[in-house]
């Protein structure tokens, strides 16, 4: 994606030096493969780091929380859902921001790939004309198809192009069509199972969990000056690898994702052991898809139902 | 130093005979990860691994470890007394560790056996433990041992280096606890023209490591300046991390701990967890401040632990055997010898330092 990456440097550059913004928050490419690292760069040299390519999967709205400059930000579509809801839960201005979007080819599964090869990865080469990436390693070279590694939340993106920007990088991608993109297959079949099962499904999602909460500081959303599993007067939440305080840990914090949640992804590209808490978010998705017709991050002007009343509500017992 | 030949098809039995004088712990395949378990009976170490996900420590350094147990029925005789759990320190072995997880314990125990304190709870793990390690033949691209004390040979803090020669292990018995493992298992064939086999393995293996940190200028740089650099390094570095902690769980040298109460009804237990100086509540005082309140002073923190304080206070080189798990693992690509460097070659006249990777 040079093109991508060449574009993010000259509309940078342009910026820092008409004085637009005091920085730009962008990637830079990584040390080792699959991973990008977030950097900002304050002058033009340092926006030459600059790259775009299939492993942008950090959030970048994760890092304008409370900042006070103007800040010039590199968004794909994700990033730029979790901007409005930063800008709606006031966690930054929407005039401090000039949004470089980038309408978003999706990312890829960095646990997936690195489970898929037969010993380390040393290069990742990906060919953009026919949408494949070639991994090698010592002793082997795979050529894979780029559709059948994308982080499970990209295969089911329906906003690829940003919805808040001030400028582009690039025309917008074609999005998907929601016909053919089935988002709750995976939900569904949680809901579909028994008790036990559901007992068993979750004991095993989170048996490997070392309580690092890299899925909890990757998200956007997750910016409380003090975490309720960090609180110690009273201590909600006990602190060793105990199961059932890890499961409280993952279950409160869904919920208090719902509703505005965007399915980033950040979470799971972020844990060091590969589990998969969006299990978690896209039900609290779902539900709030279905009991109050609303997707986080698409708008401006309305507020989440979760953190609105309204003297008409229809349920009983609210009033 | 006794070198014994262990035929493949005689090391499983070998194995079976030390299950009757030694807990056995090994690496194994879990889901898609490698880590270091508790063998059962009959359980084999997979000895084709490239390294476990997790370090070894867990194994002399559980995550969550119980100190005590006690009682709050306050009509029980032994309300409120803390009383010390029964505690396995039966002889153990762990068959496999790669020599730079070893050598971490001997870095831990710089610090967790000191004139002036004991850590028992380690010191005894440490103590019942045989460790037989597993040189690396194939190193990978994020390791970088040779550079940070340790190699892919190195038999500092091993009692037996197993080296794989094909159909066959050349067993370096390097200690006594590593002579009486070889005893148990019954591993006593001598093996002949060793010497040369292994130095060439060895050569081999080393050169294949190709990433590595300059560590040289370390000890000479100003403890002031280094700290000091917030342009030039700690800004930069600070700016990605998310303060997850992965970098320090993962690391087989961080010893940091923290102890908590947990009580369950009419009873409780103080256990001690890994703790993490990356987390802002490691350093939160009772009166609320927080001399770490910014994620700068924790990076900062952590990087001059490592390779700062740790030097000048021991001068044992850095608080670091290059396993290059951090590296691996840390969600946003902090990388440990980029900042190494960096710390290295910093220049407070000039406020620069060379970037590399
Ligand atoms: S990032 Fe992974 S291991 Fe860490 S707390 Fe979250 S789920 Fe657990
Ligand atoms: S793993 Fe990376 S992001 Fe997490 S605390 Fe360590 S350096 Fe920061
Ligand atoms: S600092 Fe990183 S590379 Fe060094 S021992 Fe710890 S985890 Fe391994
Ligand atoms: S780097 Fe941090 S967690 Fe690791 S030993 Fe040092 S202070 Fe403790």
């Amino acid at each position: 994606m040079t093109t991508y990456s060449d574009k993010i440097k000259e509309i940078s550059k342009r910026l820092l030096k008409e004085g637009k913004v005091d920085l730009v928050i962008g990637f830079r490419k990584g040390s080792v493969p699959l991973m990008n690292q977030p950097m900002f760069a304050k002058n033009e040299g340092d926006v030459d780091s600059f790259v775009w390519d299939s492993n942008c999967g950090i959030n970048l709205a994760n890092y304008v929380t409370d900042r006070s400059e103007k800040i010039g930000i590199v968004a794909k579509g994700c990033d730029s859902r979790n901007l409005v809801v930063h800008i709606i839960e006031n966690k930054i201005k929407r005039d401090q921001l000039h949004i470089i979007g980038v309408p978003c080819k999706a990312m890829v599964d960095r646990h997936k790939i690195a489970a898929m090869m037969p010993g380390e990865i040393e290069s990742i080469e990906e060919n953009e004309a026919d949408g494949t990436l070639t991994v090698t390693g010592s002793g082997f070279s795979e050529t894979l198809n780029k559709a059948g590694v994308l982080q499970e939340n990209c295969a089911l993106c329906m906003h690829r192009n940003p919805v808040l920007y001030d400028e582009l990088i690039a025309e917008e991608v074609t999005e998907q069509n929601p016909e053919e993109v089935d988002q709750y297959a995976a939900v569904r079949e949680v809901e579909n199972m028994a008790p036990e099962e559901k007992w068993a499904y979750f004991d095993s999602l989170f048996s490997e969990c070392i309580r690092c909460y890299a899925c909890r500081n990757a998200c956007p959303l997750c910016y409380c000056p003090t975490c309720f599993v960090d609180e110690s007067k009273p201590q909600w939440v006990g602190k060793s690898v105990d199961p059932a305080d890890v499961r409280t840990f993952h279950f409160l914090r869904a919920y208090h994702c719902a509703g505005r949640c965007t399915d980033c992804g950040a979470c799971v590209r972020s844990c060091p052991v590969g589990i998969n808490v969006r299990a978690l978010t896209k039900k609290l998705e779902k539900d709030c898809l279905e009991n109050f017709d609303w997707k986080s991050g698409l708008t401006l002007d309305k507020r989440p139902p979760l953190d609105t009343f309204r003297p008409d509500d229809p349920e009983e017992f609210i009033k | 130093m006794k070198v014994i030949k262990i035929d493949k098809s005689e090391f499983n039995a070998g194995l079976e005979k030390l299950e009757n004088a030694y807990r056995l712990f090994g690496p194994v395949k879990e889901q898609s990860y490698y880590a270091f378990k508790a063998l059962d009976a009959g359980e084999k170490p997979d000895l084709e691994y490239t390294n476990t996900r997790l370090s070894a420590k867990s194994l002399l350094y559980p995550q969550s470890e119980v100190l005590f147990e006690y009682s709050l029925d306050k009509s029980d005789a032994d309300y409120a007394i803390l009383k010390e759990p029964e505690k396995d320190y039966s002889p153990r072995a762990v068959i496999g560790i790669r020599p730079c997880d070893a050598d971490a314990f001997a870095v831990v125990r710089r610090n967790f056996e000191t004139p002036e304190y004991q850590d028992t709870y380690w010191l005894k793990n440490y103590d019942a433990t045989t460790l037989v390690g597993l040189a690396c033949d194939n190193p990978v691209p994020t390791c970088f041992c040779t550079s940070a004390g340790s190699g892919p040979f190195n038999e500092a803090n091993l009692d037996v280096l197993l080296v794989d020669t094909g159909d066959a292990y050349l067993a370096r018995v390097l200690t006594e606890k590593g002579e009486k493992l070889a005893d148990s298992a019954g591993w006593t064939k001598p093996a002949d023209q060793s010497e040369e086999d292994v130095s060439k393995r060895r050569s081999e293996a080393e050169s294949k490591i190709k990433s590595r940190v300059n560590t040289e200028n370390l000890k000479d740089q100003a403890l002031t300046s280094l700290y000091d650099a917030d342009a030039a390094i700690w800004e930069k570095e600070a700016f990605s991390c998310i303060n997850c902690g992965t970098c320090t769980y993962a690391c087989p040298t961080c010893w940091c701990f923290d102890v908590q109460d947990e009580n369950y009804g009419k009873s409780g237990v103080r256990i001690r967890n890994w703790d993490s100086c990356m987390y802002p509540l490691f350093s939160v005082h009772a009166s609320g401040h927080n001399p770490r309140g910014q994620k700068l002073a924790r990076i900062r923190q952590r990087f001059m632990h490592k390779l700062k304080y740790y030097v000048d206070k021991y001068d044992k080189g850095i608080q670091c055997t290059g396993c290059g798990r951090c590296v691996r693992m840390c969600p946003v690509n902090i990388d440990i010898r980029r900042v190494c460097n960096q710390m290295n070659s910093y220049d407070p006249e000039s406020c620069s330092c060379a970037v590399t990777s």
